[in-house]
């Protein structure tokens, strides 16, 4: 799980925030308020994830508290895949 | 042939009495409300309105989700003889204050699910459900204005300014009845039809399928907002509505052709459909047309000032060696469409020029705006849309782009003078400059280049959230790159072309 989480912090720093030191994306950062991940670039992480894990996520699950951090989507990941 | 500038009224009453029983609009859950029932219950809230001072020519805010609700208050506001003004409340609440503002909305209709406007506009109405079915039952007062026009306004929608600051197109009935006519007549139609109405209200792409179906008898299916930009659960509703005219920006269509799973439904009802807003990059929409093979597509051009005025025919198959978008075509018979040179002739065709309209659909003006670029030819009034095209022969116009800096993306048009205007609101930056520049999708990016007061600088997650905070989020900057200075040009100032070299150089680095 510790290796998919690097590649989401990854991914989200690569797509949506080019030039961002990667230290300044915390595990908790707040990725919906701040405007890191828009509806589009929720659907990106939505089909990374689902590549990256083989799980199917549903537009409803999207919501703040499944993805608002990489924390948050760590978990949900970890319940889809339980 | 009768004029075509009427009320929009005129549409809903004929249809009330020609198809009464027939379903006039259906909600996401499948609710729904025939021409009849529409009819009666918009005149029962528009005599609410009128008694809550609604007056002919005011403006009203309508500050709610698309829903039954919200759709069937829009035709109460029309029927008071007022302008309805649809604001995109996920918009910073700054943007949305100002724009209520600007046009001085008498009353504002909110739901309960959007936020307390209160402190905006002393009246604001919140229709919950409850008030709505009661108020739209009530004993008939009869109180409605009589003396209804096409020269009314039917709404002011805002769009991005050039000085930084929204402002208001005003259109009037006429310029809406105009653009109906022509494109029922083009496109063709039935009360058989189930038309899909995608954009939002408070997006000009949303007029011709509200008020098409109207004319028509035919049915409309409204998608809320997380419908809308759901792909999966889009197809699946287009499929299970089996809806059979859709009209959308190119973003959507690509959402749908690559993350969609098109293969899972069958499509066979969908005849039309339409995209305007952007060019729809050639890839994804050659892969469309064969997910889709028995839909017939138009690229449409139009501004929120013109409305819709071109179109093109897309072909089936695309050819293999088709590379370039298709261009935005021939005008349509409600208006007249020429490329005009800096003096004012018309070019050659083959020669690029500054697209002008003049017809039936073309804007009133902005409210509260003297500049409303139109100049007089011809005893014609013609709006210059600063579009830069060219006529080629048998492709209609091509578009080329423009020579200011309004760019569009998503369909939506940003002035990039209101980004900048957004991010100098930072206490921390000293010096903004954002330029547009294509990706390798040859999609457009934003990109802000920042001048920072002090050390440390800002991170690029606060600058986000400052413009997420200031900003509606199709403007949001794609990349925040900090420069110790700006470039300059020899007058001094800031040399936005030696910005988009340096980002292009730093791209390829």
């Amino acid at each position: 799980m510790e290796e998919i989480k690097q590649d989401l912090r990854q991914f989200i720093l690569n797509e949506f925030l080019p030039g961002e030191d990667p230290a300044n994306l915390k595990d908790d950062t707040p990725l919906l308020s701040t405007g890191i991940l828009n509806s589009s670039a929720t659907l990106m992480v939505v089909m990374f994830l689902e590549e990256r894990c083989g799980i199917r996520i549903e537009a409803h699950e999207t919501s703040a508290d499944n993805f608002d951090s990489v924390d948050r989507i760590i978990a949900f990941v970890q319940r889809k895949l339980a | 042939m009768p004029s075509p500038a009427r009320h929009l009224t005129s549409y809903l009453e004929e249809s009330a009495l020609r198809f009464p029983e027939r379903t006039a609009v259906f909600d996401q859950d499948g609710t729904s409300l025939t021409f009849a029932e529409l009819h009666r219950r918009s005149d029962r809230l528009a005599e609410f309105l009128v008694e809550q001072g609604v007056k002919p020519g005011d403006r009203v805010g309508i500050v709610m989700a698309k829903s039954l609700i919200s759709y069937t208050l829009l035709w109460s506001v029309i029927k008071c003889g007022a302008a309805y003004v649809p604001i995109d409340w996920t918009n910073p609440p700054e943007r949305v204050a100002e724009i209520l503002a600007d046009c001085g909305v008498s009353l504002i209709l909110t739901d309960p699910q959007s936020p307390d406007m209160s402190d905006v506009v002393e009246h604001v109405i919140v229709m919950d459900p409850a008030t709505f079915e009661s108020t739209a039952n009530r004993v008939p007062t009869g109180a409605l204005p009589t003396s209804l026009s096409a020269d009314d306004l039917i709404f002011v929608l805002y769009t991005s300014g050039s000085s930084g600051i929204p402002k208001g197109v005003m259109s009037t009935h006429g310029n809406v009845t105009s653009l109906i006519e022509w494109a029922v007549g083009k496109f063709g139609g039935s009360e058989e039809d189930r038309f899909a109405n995608h954009a939002p209200f408070h997006f000009s792409l949303s007029v011709l399928n509200l008020f098409a179906p109207i004319k028509l008898g035919a049915s409309c299916h409204l998608i809320p907002t997380e419908l809308g930009k759901d792909p999966r659960a889009l197809a699946a509703f287009i499929a299970e509505r089996k809806l059979t005219v859709w009209f959308s920006t190119p973003a959507i269509l690509r959402m749908l052709a690559e993350f969609g799973e098109l293969e899972r439904h069958d499509f066979s009802s969908l005849r039309l459909v339409k995209f305007a807003g952007e060019a729809f990059q050639i890839p994804s929409l050659r892969k469309l047309t064969e997910l889709w093979p028995s839909t017939t597509f138009f690229n449409v051009w139009g501004s929120t000032e013109t409305n819709l005025c071109c179109y093109r025919q897309i072909p089936r198959p695309i050819p293999a060696d088709r590379a370039d978008p298709y261009p935005i075509g021939f005008p349509g018979t409600h208006c007249r469409v020429v490329a005009l040179d800096d003096a004012g002739n018309e070019v050659a065709a083959g020669t690029e020029g500054i697209m002008h309209i003049s017809g039936a659909s073309v804007f009133q003006g902005y409210w509260g705006l003297d500049k409303s670029n139109f100049i007089l030819r011809d005893g014609a009034r013609w709006h210059n849309t600063g579009d830069v095209v060219r006529e080629v022969e048998g492709e209609g116009f091509v578009y080329v782009g423009r020579r200011d800096r309004m760019i569009k993306r998503s369909g939506f048009r940003i002035e990039l003078a209101e980004v900048e205007r957004a991010l100098l609101r930072h206490p921390a930056l000293a010096e903004v400059a954002v330029i547009a520049v294509p990706d390798s999708q040859k999609n457009i990016q934003i990109i802000a280049n920042l001048v920072s007061r002090s050390q440390p600088r800002p991170t690029i997650i606060e600058c986000k959230t400052h413009c997420s905070e200031h900003l509606p989020y199709y403007m949001n900057p794609d990349r925040f790159v900090f420069h110790d200075a700006m470039p300059r040009t020899s007058s001094n100032k800031i040399d936005y072309q030696s910005l988009v070299r340096q980002f292009e150089e730093t791209r390829k680095a």
